[in-house]
């Protein structure tokens, strides 16, 4: 390391201010303009400090949950990190579903959670909680800021852990008297100063760089995987992603958390893959002979059956974090670099190998997905007659085609469960970062605050939340935040009065005892929307979608669609737990064709 | 390609920023994912970088060694990973105090074995004796066998240290 041997030396002693002082100029050095948060007594000196300057605004969210999920909104919309704000004991203890979220699906949040002053730390003071030791596994790393001295170094450094390699959560803990005492402040470290323990490794070795191409180049049936990774590389890498995959002329499928890498109405992309993943892509990955997985975890909703997953094929898996390789699937050849990065180095190597692809091997691959895609496994039906139900994937269709047709900029947030599902097979991504899912943690609720923190990001887009009527219940209360700060959110609900995917389970699994999934006594959404000072729709029959739909998008206030669809809908095609990729089962259009489901499948999740 | 199913053991020597929680995110990433700890010893190496050193024993499929050294690699204070097991040679030891109480017969054969196996005795009475013993795990293992019917009472043991053996550091 050879960080500062041509720095002048410090002559006169920092400046020194109070912690919090020192807190927000940090914020502020770490190119922060928004904070989510909540105030509480120990976080008190911070929310003196944000009264007194302008440069960094505060949102006033409702819950701490919601705080992170905004942050994680206003991050994955953006590429920049996410800041929460709250307060020790329950602020902390809120905060922690958020942040399992934002570490299962890597997106980069810094939460400052207040603490009790260090001489009562471990007495048990009111609102006390061991904020580091609940958060130590809900985080990337977190930190107890102990010293007035460290205060700004530990600031700059979690920026830097937060973004760096794999994104991720990082909480710094603040006891209350390191905010009041005078702290000096220290700069950011330059970007080019090295970290003494943690630097990933970004770029890919050549070696198996020249090894992966040889392998895509030699196969007869090629399949590309990509996930989160190559959304969170950036803008460059999705551009880098188009070319290789136009180059090579090979398939593509995106996992849930990779959505918007790649052109979904191109004809190369075979649809999402997984667990309600399309009967093409699926069928592509288990019959493959080469598969180049970019950014994606081998998680397992994509897998299915381990053992079953695609047998055949050379695995070629590049990631940034190491520890994501052979975790599941043991792969040939890894790659350990930045998402982005690694696909030029591909693009290059590709072009440098003189080896060509077996073109009639590929048109025969080719041949054989279109039969598969002739099958249209999202094939649904859709009754127009006046008064007709509305089927849940015809009100998502609708959705996307009349969003498109006013060509502003939209984001998709959702919450999870049958609507998640629907919205990722039916609403078409065509970018990067325009699409916000709890993938990993599977976060009801997650939805609504996300969409907040999308839109404060992008205050012109249309920024809709396609939810249920049972997740948005779980943080409805941000509709006064939406209020607060004129957020026209829009809402969209379908609403079958069952958390759906539970009543599937229950269906498909245990003999259709719908056992606690139907929700009984649900509020008027309409009225609901009417007290939080928004607008409330409301469409029963397929007459009325459209209608709803346009006004919804043309509010210039936050609206709430209640849009009440089949309440016997299923979303297919569905792999079950512990099946393999060609094991599906298709939807009612497909006559139901299923393989059952085994005892050991039952016993997962 | 195949998983390897054979059960190994490997020693893992991990070199970490000397910080407060350390120690808890280490032992917490094994038992969070379900990882096996045989033994486990911490002390700072004074090197005058404030750096701790924790030399793990665990066991698993060489699948889940790789995942154990990468998931500790990725957390932020840890330095250097190293699986001494696997990179070539290395020597590991133990050090145990173990309580033997016993008189007549049975306490002159415990103190003919401790002299045989080199363990020293650190504390006496009439009817007991302390023995310091240091060694590999295994050869530790057998002499506790061996003092269990000569009235072995305790037994405080520290968990292997362990180092690669010629040139080579972590």
């Amino acid at each position: 390391m050879s960080q500062s041997q041509t720095a002048p030396q410090e002559t006169t002693q920092p400046e020194m201010q109070a912690g919090a002082e020192v807190l927000l100029r940090a914020l502020k050095d770490q190119g922060v303009e928004v904070i989510f948060g909540y105030p509480g007594g120990a976080v008190l000196p911070i929310y003196d400090a944000i009264f007194q300057q302008n440069a960094i605004r505060h949102i006033l969210v409702r819950h701490e949950q919601a705080a992170v999920h905004a942050a994680e909104g206003y991050a994955r919309s953006t590429g920049r990190v996410g800041c929460v704000l709250v307060t020790s004991g329950p602020g902390a203890t809120n905060a922690v579903t958020g942040l399992v979220d934002a570490l299962m699906d890597s997106i980069p949040i810094v939460c400052l959670t207040g603490q009790v002053p260090t001489h009562l730390i471990g007495n048990d003071a009111f609102q006390e909680a061991d904020t580091t030791g609940i958060t130590r596994p809900a985080t990337k790393h977190n930190y107890l800021v102990k010293r007035s001295e460290d205060l700004a170094r530990v600031v700059h450094e979690a920026f830097y852990v937060a973004k760096s390699g794999r994104p991720g959560p990082v909480v710094i803990d603040l006891p209350k008297d390191i905010l009041i005492n005078k702290a000096p402040y220290t700069p950011a470290p330059p970007a080019t100063a090295l970290h003494r323990s943690y630097r990933p490794n970004l770029i890919p070795d050549g070696g198996q760089i020249a090894k992966a191409v040889a392998a895509l180049k030699s196969a007869k049936r090629p399949m590309i995987y990509t996930g989160g990774g190559v959304i969170n590389s950036g803008q460059g890498a999705s551009d880098a992603l188009i070319k290789l995959v136009r180059k090579t002329g090979f398939p593509i499928t995106n996992t849930l958390m990779g959505l918007g890498a790649y052109p979904s109405n191109d004809p190369q992309f075979l649809g999402m893959l997984g667990m309600h993943g399309t009967y093409e892509a699926n069928l592509a990955m288990h019959g493959c002979d080469v598969m180049l997985n970019i950014g994606a975890r081998f998680d397992d909703r994509v897998t299915g059956r381990l053992n079953a997953f695609s047998p055949d094929s050379r695995k070629i898996h590049i990631d940034i974090d190491r520890s994501s390789i052979n975790k599941n699937v043991p792969v040939e050849i890894p790659i350990v670099a930045d998402a982005g990065l690694a696909i030029e180095a591909l693009l290059a190597a590709w072009d440098a190998e003189p080896v060509q692809v077996d073109t009639a091997a590929l048109a025969k691959w080719w041949q054989q997905i279109d039969t598969w895609r002739g099958l249209d496994c999202l094939k649904y039906t859709q009754d127009h007659a006046k008064g007709a139900i509305i089927k849940p994937q015809y009100a998502i269709q609708r959705l996307y085609d009349l969003t498109r047709e006013t060509g502003r900029e939209t984001f998709i947030s959702t919450e999870v469960g049958q609507h998640q599902m629907w919205a990722a097979q039916y609403f078409r991504f065509d970018q990067p970062k325009h699409w916000m899912t709890s993938g990993g943690l599977g976060t009801m609720g997650y939805g609504l605050p996300a969409a907040m923190g999308v839109q404060v990001a992008h205050p012109d887009a249309l920024c809709i939340d396609i939810a249920g009527e049972a997740s948005i219940l779980m943080n409805i209360q941000e509709m006064s935040t939406l209020a607060q700060y004129r957020l026209p959110v829009k809402v969209f609900i379908l609403n079958n009065q069952y958390m759906g995917m539970v009543r599937q389970w229950q269906e498909l699994l245990h003999g259709s005892r719908y056992s606690e999934s139907y929700t009984a006594a649900l509020p008027d959404f309409v009225k609901l929307a009417d007290s939080f000072h928004g607008v409330g729709l409301r469409a029963t029959s397929v007459d009325q979608l459209d209608d709803v739909i346009r006004e919804m998008i043309a509010s210039d206030r936050p609206v709430i669609a209640d849009i009440c669809v089949d309440q016997k809908e299923n979303c297919f095609p569905m792999i079950p737990s512990g099946a393999a990729h060609n094991e599906m089962i298709l939807g009612a259009e497909h006559g139901n064709r299923a393989p059952g489901v085994t005892d050991d499948g039952m016993a997962l999740v | 390609m195949a998983i390897d199913p054979t059960l190994r053991s490997a020693t893992i020597s991990v070199l970490v920023e000397n910080e407060p929680g350390i120690l808890a995110r280490v032992v917490g990433l094994f038992s969070g994912r379900g990882y096996n700890i045989d033994s486990l010893t911490v002390a700072p190496v004074e090197d005058g970088r404030n750096r701790s050193r924790i030399n793990i024993v665990t066991s698993g499929t060489d699948m889940i060694i790789q995942q154990i050294k990468a998931q500790l690699d990725r957390l932020v204070p840890v330095h250097r990973v190293s699986d001494l097991s696997m990179e070539g040679p290395h020597i590991a030891r133990e050090m145990a105090l173990i309580k033997v109480i016993g008189t007549g017969d049975k306490r002159v054969e415990a103190l003919r074995l401790a002299e045989a196996f080199r363990a020293r005795v650190v504390d006496a009475t009439t009817e007991s004796f302390i023995f310091e013993m240091t060694g590999a795990t295994d050869k530790l293992d057998a002499f506790l066998d061996l003092m269990r019917p000569l009235g072995l009472a305790e037994v405080s043991r520290t968990g292997v240290a362990a180092i690669a053996r010629g040139t080579r550091i972590i």
